[in-house]
């Protein structure tokens, strides 16, 4: 019981007692991560990476969704170690997305999450960005038709952006996402639109919704699209079995994480066997071997997303490090030279 | 099934207390929140209404921990509103702590930024001189102040509550306070939690007396690990970096006490 002013006197006797000598001795502050983020320039090869056009010097990037507000946070990200980063999908006008809960893990493996595309809009995101010099920052798009993409790349005019990778897959806003990549007419419209305004390569996030995949891979492709970007979360729900009820505020979201990993390689393979078109593979990747696994079925470039959750953001100097030794082992002098290369016969 | 820190563990509330007229304090058995360090924080889901960051309350029974709330919108109503035998899920702990000196200590606090302070009070040494200012807007708004007092009954002490109109202790702004113990004394730390103005003065008069300062803060938060970015403040991240700051760094820092980001990520002016 916690004492308030009347109650006082019966319980605080204890109070003594509660201030165990002991644990004064052996606190320690958990150091600040700040003081942490190094340079992730440390791997021995070139591990640079070329997406169809868009160069990078490093093959891991930040997946959409994830930390994905702020300028700082992004040269933060990008001192330690990542390729670029992805931002948060863009709207026209700015989505406050859904209320709590909106992540967490799932007891077993994996994360569950609908955050419900929450992001300050396009124009004030434009903003944030305006500043940007060093990072290569690829800018998510999420609308429902091919005018909402040409006004937000309008607003991005005097951004130093490296790509667009437009949201195709989200599993779990109306209208928009998933919905529009179902849609593979709708998809080709959206593509031809944006790749007739941007001046820099755009990219197609896939996911798996009720069309197959490859069809709306098919129609982004037939548009012109400069790369594709497989997968996204899967659509997927937890109940609490104590309070009967589903976590999520939403309550259906995307599953991320190790769990989808095979599913997103497995992607990524039949992209990359049927398709002459750069890949950035993303789902579940929280290894350096996770990362050559998806290089090897197809990918030029992996996202981080989930991973950053359980290992924050040491995980991109981690993995480029570990690509780095197993290139050195395997004496392979480029990424290059291992995109695609489980498809030998 | 071994407890998932990230996956909400279900608690059921076992006593509530009213703190004032709209401020609640809801008690849970909960082993590993009872034991936390000043400053971590827990990511609590009102099934059904939402889920909200909070500081974890001290509570004087062994195994036993609390959130003490204020009712504003939707999400703390929903949390304020849960009754005796109600269940509420709870994610993490989260978050770093206090680095807690010896000495002379001052701490700032006002209203549920009182609770990391409170836990922060368990931890001080017998030999540790302790001052708390509690600033309040009015008296029926003032708690935690008889319980900071016991807390520190065998501590050199002093408790000092301001109230804004003056309806209890003494008239005026905490931060007013701070300045002028601040010139009288010499400290050697201070400690704040509150609302992020009250935080900010404090932070700059004792960064400029040359005190080392922490503050706890507090952001808009969805996830609680540093995935969301829901939280940043310049390049840090409350939930993963913080919730407590050293004064040099917030002070470098252009949000802090200026600005912060509403649900859609928007910079909102303080």
């Amino acid at each position: 019981m916690i004492p308030n002013s009347v109650k006082i006197t019966e319980c605080m006797t204890s109070w003594v007692q509660l201030t165990p000598l002991k644990k004064v001795t052996t606190v320690k502050r958990n150091q600040p991560l700040y003081s942490k983020v190094s340079l992730g320039l440390k791997v021995g090869r070139n591990i640079s990476t070329n997406i169809g056009s868009l160069k990078l010097e490093r093959p891991t990037i930040l997946a959409s969704g994830i930390l994905g507000i702020s300028l700082d946070v992004f040269n933060r990200i990008y001192r330690a170690g990542a390729g670029g980063v992805v931002t948060k999908s863009l709207s026209k006008e700015p989505w406050e997305g859904y209320a709590n809960p909106t992540i967490f893990s799932v007891k077993g493996g994996g994360w569950l999450n609908a955050v419900g595309l929450s992001n300050p809009g396009a124009a004030n995101f434009a903003k944030i960005i305006e500043p940007n010099k060093q990072v290569p920052i690829i800018v998510s798009l999420v609308g429902s038709v091919e005018n909402d993409f040409q006004f937000m790349i309008k607003k991005f005019e005097k951004c130093n952006v490296a790509a667009y990778e437009l949201n195709l897959s989200c599993p779990h806003v109306a209208k928009v996402g998933l919905e529009v990549g179902d849609d593979p007419e709708l998809v080709k419209k959206i593509v031809k639109t944006v790749k007739a305004e941007s001046k820099v390569p755009v990219f197609a996030k896939v996911g798996l919704g009720s069309t197959d995949y490859l069809e709306t891979v098919t129609a982004a492709v037939e548009a012109g699209a400069d790369g594709i970007t497989a997968i996204n979360t899967l659509r997927a729900m937890a109940i609490d079995i104590e309070t009967e009820r589903p976590i999520l505020s939403n309550k259906i979201g995307g599953l991320s994480g190790t769990p989808i990993k095979p599913i997103a390689v497995r992607c990524v393979y039949e992209i990359s066997s049927k398709f002459n078109i750069p890949i950035m593979g993303c789902g579940g990747i929280s290894t350096w071997e996770d990362a050559v696994e998806f290089i090897l079925a197809g990918a030029s470039a992996v996202q981080i997303g989930s991973a950053i959750g359980d290992n924050w953001i040491q995980i991109f100097e981690e993995i480029n490090t570990g690509i780095s030794n197993y290139m050195e082992k395997k004496n392979f002098t480029k990424i290059e030279e291992m995109v695609g290369r489980a498809k030998r016969s | 099934m071994q407890r998932d820190p990230n996956h909400p563990t279900i608690c059921k509330i076992e006593n509530v207390v009213n703190e004032t007229p709209t401020v609640r304090t809801l008690i849970f058995s909960d082993m590993e929140m009872s034991q936390l360090l000043p400053g971590q924080f827990a990511m609590v889901w009102v099934p059904g209404i939402n889920e909200l960051p909070m500081s974890v309350m001290i509570s004087e029974e062994e195994g036993k921990a609390a959130f003490t709330i204020r009712r504003l919108g939707r999400a703390s109503t929903g949390l304020y509103n849960i009754g005796v035998g109600e269940k509420i899920g709870i994610r993490g702990p989260y978050g770093n702590s206090f680095t807690i000196k010896e000495g002379k200590l001052l701490l700032v606090g006002g209203g549920t930024g009182l609770v990391p302070l409170m836990r922060l009070l368990t931890f001080v040494k017998p030999s540790d001189d302790v001052t708390v200012l509690i600033g309040a807007k009015t008296k029926n708004e003032v708690f935690f102040d008889d319980l900071t007092n016991r807390i520190l009954e065998k501590n050199q002490h002093k408790v000092i509550v301001v109230t804004e109109d003056g309806s209890y202790g003494e008239k005026g702004l905490v931060t007013d306070l701070v300045e002028k113990i601040t010139d009288e004394n010499e400290f050697d730390a201070v400690y704040t939690c509150g609302p992020e103005l009250m935080m900010y003065k404090t932070v700059k008069i004792s960064n400029k007396k040359g005190i080392f300062v922490q503050a706890s803060l507090e952001r808009m938060m969805k996830c609680g690990i540093g995935i969301c970015g829901s939280c940043c403040i310049g390049e840090d991240l409350v939930c993963r970096d913080g919730t407590v700051f050293d004064g040099d760094h917030l002070l470098a820092n252009k949000e802090f006490g200026h600005s912060m980001r509403n649900k859609a990520g928007v910079i909102e002016k303080y």
